[in-house]
């Protein structure tokens, strides 16, 4: 597979008036081009910091970190963000074509992704409600859809559905695989459950505690679309989520003594 | 053990009966936000006119209001009205725009609000009012100098509110405007500006009932003209049937401007 992200020892050391924190310490790995990788780690492992890096919030302080494009009018990375990250002044429809706007788009092109995105996340009757009338399911669908509408090289996604209840969070991420699938995007997402990882990833890689790194690899070769109850019947990916558990145990154990 | 609770109604009739209370008693509520003035009046005409208040300092209300309407019809009215107000248009307008520009700039620039917030803070105590001889020397006794007062004392709570809703910003929407590739003058139209304004609103807010305060004020010193001077003028005579008709205009039109801003506020908040 074709290397799509490449990191190359990507390190991030915080430095403040007590002492400096590693955050994240000799990063190295690769995303082939349309695969979904989840990020696991405890929380305060960097894992958001290496999102933020890659979506150019951050920089690193060493290392290397390459994005392969294809196409130059493309933008680099979209970032889809935790629950507050939608614009609350403007409508639904202006902020899913945000990213067409500040790109400055051709208008037919910014008018035609954004229908087309509204109607994929089922928010076309909502285009012109302001997100404080949404729920918070609402609210995210629309950062997904400005994210996918941005058409990027790559999307990076900061624990997406981390505030929304059980119920909603599963009917997501059987939405997000069902757009995921028809552009076939590299995608690197951040999350703290298993379950979700399992539910979305091909690969999952999982992060140890401070200082932040890549500590096991692991391999999810289910057919798509994945559908939340085969996830939970399935003896070898049980198997998987207790090992994953154990480790992450583990981490947390360490951060406590 | 469980203790069975006596029902001895449908309980679609009982939450109905609460509910039916419960309109009453808010309909009593918004009565009694009408009577209250109404109240005040009639005691206040009551008491006047029965010797209980001095009428030389409290003429009764129906006795301001003969004076008002002779002062209406003889244009005295409009005359001060329309002096006052369009002194307190300038005023108002030449305190907030220079108010929200240097607040955005403040808001936006760590180094000019590091610069200009000490000389904000040390300057923002002293009362225009204070300085209201020195403005009286330099701009004479016309408009300019209401102006000027007026302008001064409604540039700061802009200034601050201005300041301050740029800097309420969510950080998060930061990072999405540099995230989405938001230029410096996108980043400033569609997430600076709509993010500071429910904050810049209020100090505007306040700046207008500033601003009535300080034209009474200005007016009452160095002024041939205006509702301050017809009520300082009026209070020297000792017509203090007149002097009331000048208070009442200043709360008619306090009244009147805070509707105003409510409904631009609307009108500009959408989202809110």
């Amino acid at each position: 597979m074709k290397p799509k992200i490449e990191l190359r020892g990507l390190t991030k050391v915080f430095v403040k008036k007590t002492g400096s924190v590693t955050a994240l310490e000799d990063i190295s790995l690769n995303v082939g081009e349309g695969e979904f990788v989840c990020l696991v780690g405890p929380s305060g492992c960097g894992k958001t910091t290496l999102l933020r890096i890659l979506a150019g919030l951050e920089t690193q302080s060493a290392g290397e970190l390459k994005i392969h494009a294809e196409q130059s009018a493309r933008p680099l990375q979209s970032m889809v963000f935790q629950e507050k990250g939608i614009l609350p002044w403007m409508t639904v429809r202006d902020n899913v074509s945000f990213g067409l706007e500040m790109r400055k788009a051709p208008k037919s092109v910014i008018a035609e992704q954004t229908a087309y995105y509204l109607e994929k996340t089922g928010l076309s009757k909502f285009a012109h409600l302001y997100p404080s009338e949404l729920s918070g399911g609402m609210k995210q669908r629309v950062s997904i859809a400005r994210a996918f509408a941005n058409d990027p090289e790559i999307l990076l996604m900061d624990e997406p559905f981390a505030a929304l209840d059980e119920q909603n969070k599963f009917i997501l991420q059987e939405e997000l695989l069902s757009i995921w699938s028809e552009t076939r995007k590299t995608v690197l997402f951040i999350t703290h459950s298993i379950d979700e990882a399992l539910m979305l990833s091909d690969r999952i890689l999982l992060m140890s505690a401070q200082p932040g790194k890549i500590i096991q690899e692991v391999r999810i070769d289910r057919p798509r679309p994945r559908k939340i109850e085969e996830i939970r019947k399935d003896p070898e990916l049980a198997g998987q989520f207790v090992d994953i558990w154990k480790h992450l145990q583990q981490e947390v154990q360490k951060t406590r003594k | 053990m469980t203790h069975p609770v006596k029902t001895t109604q449908d309980p679609v009739q009982i939450e109905r009966t609460e509910w039916k209370r419960r309109q009453v008693k808010a309909r009593a509520q918004q009565l009694l936000t009408i009577i209250s003035p109404v109240f005040l009046l009639a005691l206040w005409e009551l008491l006047s006119r029965t010797g209980g208040l001095d009428i030389r300092f409290f003429p009764p209300p129906t006795a301001i209001v003969t004076t008002f309407w002779e002062m209406l019809l003889s244009g005295a009215i409009a005359e001060h009205v329309g002096v006052s107000l369009y002194r307190i248009a300038l005023g108002f307008l030449a305190g907030v725009i220079p108010g929200i520009l240097v607040g955005l700039l403040m808001g936006l620039y760590t180094p000019v609000r590091h610069f200009v917030s000490p000389l904000v803070m040390a300057l923002m105590p002293i009362p225009t009012l204070a300085l209201l001889p020195i403005i009286i020397i330099l701009f004479g006794i016309g408009d300019l100098s209401k102006v000027v007062t007026i302008a001064g004392s409604v540039f700061f709570p802009v200034v601050i509110n201005t300041a301050a809703g740029v800097l309420s910003i969510d950080k998060i929407y930061l990072d999405v405007a540099s995230n989405y590739g938001a230029s410096k003058s996108q980043f400033f139209f569609k997430i600076a500006l709509p993010g500071a304004l429910p904050v810049m609103l209020e100090g505007i807010q306040m700046g207008q009932a500033i601003a009535l305060l300080t034209i009474v004020a200005a007016e009452m010193m160095g002024a041939t003209s205006g509702i301050g001077y017809l009520i300082w003028t009026s209070y020297k005579a000792f017509l203090l049937q007149n002097m009331f008709v000048g208070l009442i205009m200043i709360s008619f039109f306090g009244y009147v401007f805070s509707l105003l801003l409510r409904g631009l506020q609307k009108k500009l908040l959408p989202w809110r």
